[in-house]
């Protein structure tokens, strides 16, 4: 069937406003299910008129590979664990790097690309595609820990990265020079792929929220960059689109951690102030407390917030918080969730989790809501957060997490920690909330903990 | 198209990016990312032509990496979506 070039690149142009739409719907909960649908919609059309493009000639390969990519999208999207979110993601973002890889080098071996926009496109979304393949697939080994978490490097790894991406670089201006040779191609491919290893390996597991949105970016430069290869004006939107919103993402992640985006990319840890020594902090003003303690002080307050971190997700805890919440809001307490950015694993996690678990999304507050509202708070219940409830992130110029935001637990009546022990966190720092006068610490596993308070609740 | 209209498309595209990225609400970043990594499946457009376009082995080949990648994207990325989505919900 031939249809004119118009009438398909309209249809591009439909597809691309879906996808506008479908992302605008992502800005509220009630609105999200339509908005990724219309996404999904518009991917279709865009599917479906570029099989009728004139080039297409034959449609077993298409097929062939339509239902093997199907059939592993569909199995591994309704396997995956909430918990192991992030790590899907990584694979995805590889993924679509991969085929905006694998689509510019068709394209060099078709000899389509001979002017020199084409060139430097095809070089720029071989070199982003490879990079964001190799990548993120460590980022996906390192999350399921697959490979050890900790920066993997060695001595002068900087000076050979820098050597890599120079060298993609002046390859793809031989390329300009000379389209189509071989050699200078493959070698731009291997130079990438060892560059998306080398770039991910030595950061930390700590900080792979920040990698993977940062790919997710690149995935999209990378599908812009094959729109720029092939004139196509729906891929060259789209791309861009999701370029900005990674970009976005790193950037609330950086700011949530405290780190700036060259600090993550190079590994360098914030500076160590003057160590503060964990005896000197808790000596003798460490209180702990019991379940039943904990469930007599809830009977008598009237809002409670929980404050939960990735431990409560890694001990399964989420159903047995939230039968803890709806035992409280039965006997008329207001209850509300404090999320911090970096709750999860990635940017929005800890809502998924908690989402999961059946949390009603309007008790979920972030960070710039529910801090105002601790004053009036009567118990703060922290569960597997440390970190992010550090007041030295506040009050201590001279402490490496200074300025970072958190949440302000510490401005409540009580606040309960729930905690095996009074080991510290990611920083390695002592946490003086655990000393302060308002804070009784509940030592055990947390989802025990948990299921203690609510049992001692419906008793008492 | 030429380079200069590509080069607007790309320059404009981004600023109603970040105009539309910066009004998600933090609760649903993750579902973003998964939804918007869909959406970078789009180069399933480049796939399909350079599989169905018979132009030698290493281009079957290529052309079929490129959509089983790609479909993987688009299939597993908008179904994970909504399945994250569906559990959102109001009391």
């Amino acid at each position: 069937m031939h249809v004119s070039q118009n009438w398909i690149d309209i249809a591009y142009l439909i597809a691309a406003c879906l996808f506008v739409l479908g992302i605008k719907g992502l800005t509220k909960p009630k609105t999200a299910v339509r908005g990724n649908l219309l996404a999904a919609a518009g991917m279709g059309v865009a599917a479906v008129v570029t099989l009728l493009n004139e080039h297409i000639v034959t449609y077993e390969v298409i097929i062939a590979g339509v239902v093997v990519g199907g059939l592993i999208g569909a199995i591994m999207a309704k396997k995956v664990q909430m918990t192991s979110m992030p790590q899907m993601i990584a694979l995805l973002n590889g993924f679509g790097g991969g085929a905006s890889f694998a689509v510019a080098s068709a394209e060099f071996f078709r000899g389509s690309a001979n002017d020199t926009v084409s060139i430097i496109a095809t070089g720029a979304a071989v070199l982003i595609g490879a990079v964001t393949l190799t990548g993120s697939l460590v980022a996906f080994a390192k999350l399921q820990e697959l490979i050890d978490g900790k920066p993997m490097g060695f001595p002068g790894m900087k000076l050979v990265n820098a050597i890599l991406f120079i060298g993609s670089l002046v390859g793809i201006g031989y390329l300009v020079v000379n389209p189509g040779n071989e050699m200078v191609f493959w070698s731009l491919v291997a130079a990438a792929m060892v560059l998306g290893l080398f770039l991910v390996l030595p950061i930390g597991g700590a900080d792979m929220p920040v990698v993977i949105a940062l790919l997710n970016s690149y995935s999209g430069v990378a599908a812009s960059a094959a729109g720029f290869v092939m004139g196509n004006s729906a891929l060259i939107i789209t791309g861009s689109l999701v370029g900005a919103s990674g970009l976005i993402l790193t950037s609330i992640m950086c700011k949530a951690m405290n780190r700036s985006l060259t600090n993550v990319l190079f590994g360098v840890m914030a500076e160590a102030g003057e160590a503060m020594d964990a005896d000197e902090v808790y000596a003798g003003k460490v209180k702990s407390t019991s379940a039943d303690e904990v469930a007599m002080m809830l009977e008598t307050a009237r809002r409670v917030v929980i404050v939960p971190g990735f431990g409560l997700a890694m001990a399964q805890a989420q159903h047995a918080v939230r039968e803890l919440a709806d035992t409280m809001e039965a006997a008329g307490i207001e209850v509300e969730y404090a999320i911090h950015p970096v709750a999860g694993r990635m940017p929005g996690h800890m809502n998924v989790l908690l989402a999961e678990a059946e949390v009603p999304y309007d008790k979920l507050k972030d960070m710039d809501q529910i801090n105002p509202t601790f004053e009036q708070t009567d118990v703060a219940i922290v569960l597997g957060a440390n970190d992010v409830t550090n007041p030295m992130a506040r009050e201590d110029k001279g402490s490496p997490i200074y300025g970072m935001p958190i949440l302000n637990v510490d401005k409540a009546k009580t606040v309960v920690v729930v905690k095996r022990s009074l080991s510290a966190g990611f920083a390695g720092l002592p946490n003086p909330l655990f000393a302060k006068d308002n804070t009784l610490m509940l030592f055990g596993d947390g989802k025990g903990a948990v299921l203690d308070i609510t049992t001692a609740l419906k008793e008492g | 198209m030429d380079f200069v209209a590509q080069l607007t498309l790309f320059v404009l595209a981004i600023f109603l990016g970040v105009e539309l990225i910066t009004k998600v609400p933090p609760t649903l970043h993750t579902p973003l990312m998964s939804g918007s990594n869909a959406i970078s499946g789009i180069t399933v457009v480049g796939a399909l032509i350079a599989a169905g376009s018979d132009s030698g082995m290493l281009i079957n080949v290529l052309g079929f990496a490129a959509v089983v990648l790609a479909t993987i994207n688009v299939i597993g990325g908008f179904m994970v979506t909504n399945r994250m989505l569906a559990m959102f919900k109001r009391k």
